[in-house]
């Protein structure tokens, strides 16, 4: 272990040894002395220099560089590699970037459990020291192969862009030319944290913009997504599924759907029909042909979300229905017991489907105990693990060809769409079949973020400072089902759905409880899932205890921030970007803050209202954010911005409705998302700290839409409340109502 | 038997009559540039010209283009030179990118038929092609450029 590497995790020490004294293994591995090395590199670049397992560097200049983290329109395909070429001094125009294949032991991400698995806004926080240190430990091989070329040493030499240079005889090595000479230094130089640049050296961090690699391609139609696979031979798949999760078909009356011109296979399995044809309008047609018989004994047939929403916020109000403790600062229940006033407020989030504008698809062929498969997966290692069980293999015989992804959000984490494709593929052996899903079922067979309920009880003294803060979260789990190990090692609390409970404002006493349900039907992860719920009722609460107290709320978060500067600033910064408090005529202002995944977030809207038809209006939002480490800012603002769409869309209108277990949406009629006529005008501001690591800005701008719009209705109609995400007209008219 | 042009290249198909075009374009021209999003023209991935004006091609049979010219995003230049598509890297449009090649179809049959439109315009031209990831403003600034530019 280096001394020079404090390990976050057992991953990150694992990881840290292969750039360190894993060196030596390298160097062995190429023969004991310095020599020509041709290491088949894991790019698949012919020949060329591998310092480590990362980059690849061919004689023509080339620089390949892993990407371990799949592309979901993160803009991680670029700022990943970008960190290499930070500190490998690469010149980026000579970069050539490359898909990790799945195997999480070399590429995992080491602030992520060591999982490749893409999500949680966790890629650019976890890989960024692994991912500079492994460009500094390629600069420092290059540099030690040019000193033996040019025969000075190493101290005499700089880099620049692409090249080794000798400032004293102004000769210089180009990197290829490097690499063409086949030298390697043996031992191989370690690199560690000492190596790397110091921020002002720094040429592409926040200081150039490069453009996004994959951004050439989805201008021209060339960009190739899973459901655009092609491959010789290739067959249609489509599943159909019973209306309602659990059923299995008891009888399956396919005259019809045989007759469909095309059509050569429909197969019972379990949990449905599958259908395997010439084309995806023949299995189309013939799933629509197909009458099945569905049994009726599933327990889901119970759920009902409207009936669940109400059962839940009781549950939450009930002082005496105990869960898990997530928190427990100081003694919040007797602070509250004994404070001057309380404030108690409840809030419910219904469910939100992803809608990837790429519906779920995948492609398998299964040839005896190997599975192949070319997936836009966020795991590609679970993926290996969810085909060997469908396939009745190992993991280690499924290789994974991960794709670009049509929008994640979570939802590409899952199994069902990888078990559809390698079961339909066991039925035609050594063809690989295109399974693909419809918007409807996309739409109607989600994992849902839960149906959650909150209820907030906040104490308070005779002068208005908060004594006791006392947050319920009533909702199913999503880790019980998914990472059932981590939900039980937790003693059965699901962080994922309690995250933004736990937040930095300062109060004396804060408990927070999980009190699980379990009503059987699967939910998952979602964009910002916890902290999209939670900041609800964390916001707006603070806005009523605010208006209770007849503080300005954005006082009274300066003042709960007291010691934090990063919090404050953004707060302020903001505030003053929409020129806080000036009144609007007809428009109100409301304002939220996160900061969720290592960033500080805040946000302020300007909504007006329709009292007659209950509709809100979203004009402006401001947002400010400090990421830390502002690696592209240009990527920054688009992430935030898109993060306020996706969070405006889900606090306005985004609802499944589930009745007697059957989903009521079914594509983008009833399913509705924001649309360009709907848009507020955004004004992004990144202010980053470069001192301060990077934080995760996929998710961030999430949060704090919704209850800023609370807030800002709240503020534009002398206190009204809205409660109940998404707030439909409906809901508004009936808030307004009393 | 469906005989149409695609991208200047005359072809036909031999799929059912009330295929829709989509599919054709995807599954047998292997033009995957044109996306499937919804299948019932409420999200615009699918769009393509026929003759020159937006179709949603999922809606559209293949029947229906018979004798016509189709362009799909493959055919809209042959480098990426057409103003909206510099404009799209330019503004750094794209985020997962599986709307776009539909965006960009629609906008530049707006383009074609007004090369001055309003913010108004755009907005009320756009609105039936969905972006998941929020992408709206960039390709209102796309828009923008590429008529400022053309």
């Amino acid at each position: 272990m280096s001394a020079h590497l404090q390990p976050r995790t057992t991953a990150l020490s694992r990881r840290s040894f292969l750039l360190t004294l894993g060196g030596a293994g390298v160097a062995v591995a190429f023969g004991g002395v310095a020599s020509v090395a041709r290491a088949a590199a894991a790019s698949g670049a012919a020949g060329g220099l591998t310092p480590n397992v990362w980059v690849t560097i061919e004689a023509d200049g080339t620089v390949n560089l892993i990407s371990p983290a799949v592309e979901m329109g993160q803009g991680v395909k670029t700022a990943l590699p970008l960190l290499i070429a930070e500190d490998m001094d690469a010149d980026w125009e000579k970069v050539r970037i490359v898909q990790a294949p799945s195997d999480a032991k070399t590429y995992g991400n080491p602030g992520f459990y060591g999982i490749q698995l893409t999500g949680g806004s966790e890629t650019v926080r976890g890989y960024y020291q692994l991912l500079r240190l492994a460009g500094a430990q390629t600069r420092k091989v290059l540099l030690a192969a040019a000193a033996t070329q040019l025969g000075v040493t190493v101290g005499e030499l700089a880099t620049e862009p692409g090249r080794v240079v000798h400032a004293g005889s102004g000769r210089s090595l180009s990197y290829g030319q490097i690499a063409a000479s086949g030298m390697l230094p043996d031992p191989l130089p370690r690199a560690s944290e000492a190596d790397l640049k110091p921020a002002a050296a720094w040429r592409y961090i926040g200081r150039h913009e490069v453009d996004r690699v994959d951004v050439p391609s989805k201008v021209d139609g060339s960009a190739r997504f899973g459901i655009d696979v092609d491959l010789p031979d290739l067959l249609h798949g489509a599943v159909l599924r019973p209306p309602v999760p659990g059923e299995r078909p008891e009888r399956i009356d396919d005259s019809a759907a045989r007759t469909v011109k095309g059509v050569s296979r429909i197969v019972a399995l379990p949990y449905g029909v599958g259908i395997i044809g010439e084309s995806t309008d023949a299995v189309r047609r013939a799933k629509e042909a197909l009458v099945v018989t569905w049994s009726t004994t599933s327990r889901v047939r119970r759920y009902d979300s409207a009936a669940l929403a109400a059962i839940y916020h009781d549950i939450g109000r009930d002082l005496s229905r105990t869960g898990v403790t997530a928190r427990a600062e100081g003694d919040a229940p007797a602070a509250i017991a004994g404070a001057a006033r309380v404030i108690v407020a409840d809030y419910l989030t219904d469910h939100v489907h992803h809608a990837t504008m790429e519906p779920m698809n995948a492609t398998a062929r299964v040839s005896g105990d190997t599975v192949e498969l070319w997936a836009p997966t966020q795991g590609p290692t679970a993926t290996q693990r969810f085909a060997a069980i469908a396939a009745g293999t190992t993991p280690e015989k499924v290789t994974v060809h991960t794709t670009l992804l049509g929008g994640g959000f979570g939802r590409r984490a899952e199994d069902d769409f990888i078990t559809d494709a390698v079961l339909l593929a066991r039925e035609v052996e050594g063809r690989p079949v295109k399974m693909v899903w419809s918007r409807e079922d996309d739409v109607r067979h989600g994992k849902y973020r839960p149906l959650a309920a909150q209820h907030v009880e906040v104490g308070l003294d005779a002068s208005g400072a908060v004594v006791g803060w006392r947050h319920r979260v009533v909702a199913d789990s999503i880790f019980a089902r998914t990472l059932p190990q981590m939900f039980e090692s937790e003693g059965g609390l699901d962080t994922v759905v309690t995250d933004g409970t736990i937040f930095n404002y300062r109060v004396p006493a804060h408990l927070v409880e999980f009190i699980r349900q379990d009503n059987g039907r699967d939910v998952g992860f979602w964009r910002g899932v916890g902290y999209g719920q939670n900041n609800f009722g964390v916001e707006c609460t603070l806005d009523e205890v605010a208006a209770a107290s007849g503080v300005d709320p954005v006082a009274f978060r300066l003042q709960l921030l007291s010691g934090q500067p990063r919090a404050q600033k953004v707060i302020e910064t903001v505030a003053a970007l929409a020129e806080w408090p000036r009144p609007r005529e007809g428009r109100a202002l409301g304002l939220a803050y996160t900061d969720a995944f290592g960033a500080h977030c805040a946000e302020v809207v300007e909504v007006s209202l329709n009292r007659e038809s209950g509709e809100i209006r979203l004009h402006e939002v401001w947002c400010v954010v400090d990421p830390g480490v502002a690696i592209q800012p240009r990527n920054i603002e688009a992430q935030i911005a898109g993060a306020i769409v996706f969070g405006a869309s889900h606090a306005l209108y985004e609802q499944i409705n589930i009745v007697a277990g059957e989903v009521q949406e079914a594509n983008f009629d009833t399913y509705r998302v924001l649309r360009m006529s709907e848009m507020p005008r955004i004004h992004v501001t990144v202010t980053p700290t470069p001192e301060n690591k990077p934080a995760g800005i996929g998710e961030v701008g999430l949060p704090p839409i919704g209850p800023a719009i609370a807030n800002a209705v709240a503020r534009l109609t002398g206190g009204v409340r809205l409660r109940h995400y998404p707030f439909l007209p409906d809901r508004v008219k009936a808030a307004l109502a009393g | 038997m469906a005989t149409f042009t695609i991208n200047g290249r005359a072809v036909e198909s031999a799929a059912e009559p009330d295929t829709p075009l989509l599919w054709v374009i995807r599954d047998e021209l292997k033009l995957t540039g044109t996306k499937y999003g919804c299948g019932v023209a409420l999200c615009g991935a699918c769009t393509v010209h026929v003759d020159g004006e937006p179709a949603r091609s999922c809606q559209t049979p293949v029947q229906d283009v018979d004798g016509r010219q189709v362009t799909t995003i493959e055919g809209l230049s042959a480098d990426s030179s057409h103003p909206l598509q510099k404009a799209w890297i330019a503004e750094q449009v794209p985020q997962c990118g599986y709307c776009q090649s539909g965006q960009i179809m629609q906008a530049a049959g707006l383009l074609a038929s007004n090369p001055r439109p309003s913010r108004e315009d755009i907005v009320a031209h756009m609105d039936g092609n969905l972006c998941r990831c929020g992408t709206y403003d960039r390709i209102l600034g796309a828009i923008e450029r590429a008529v400022q530019e053309g």
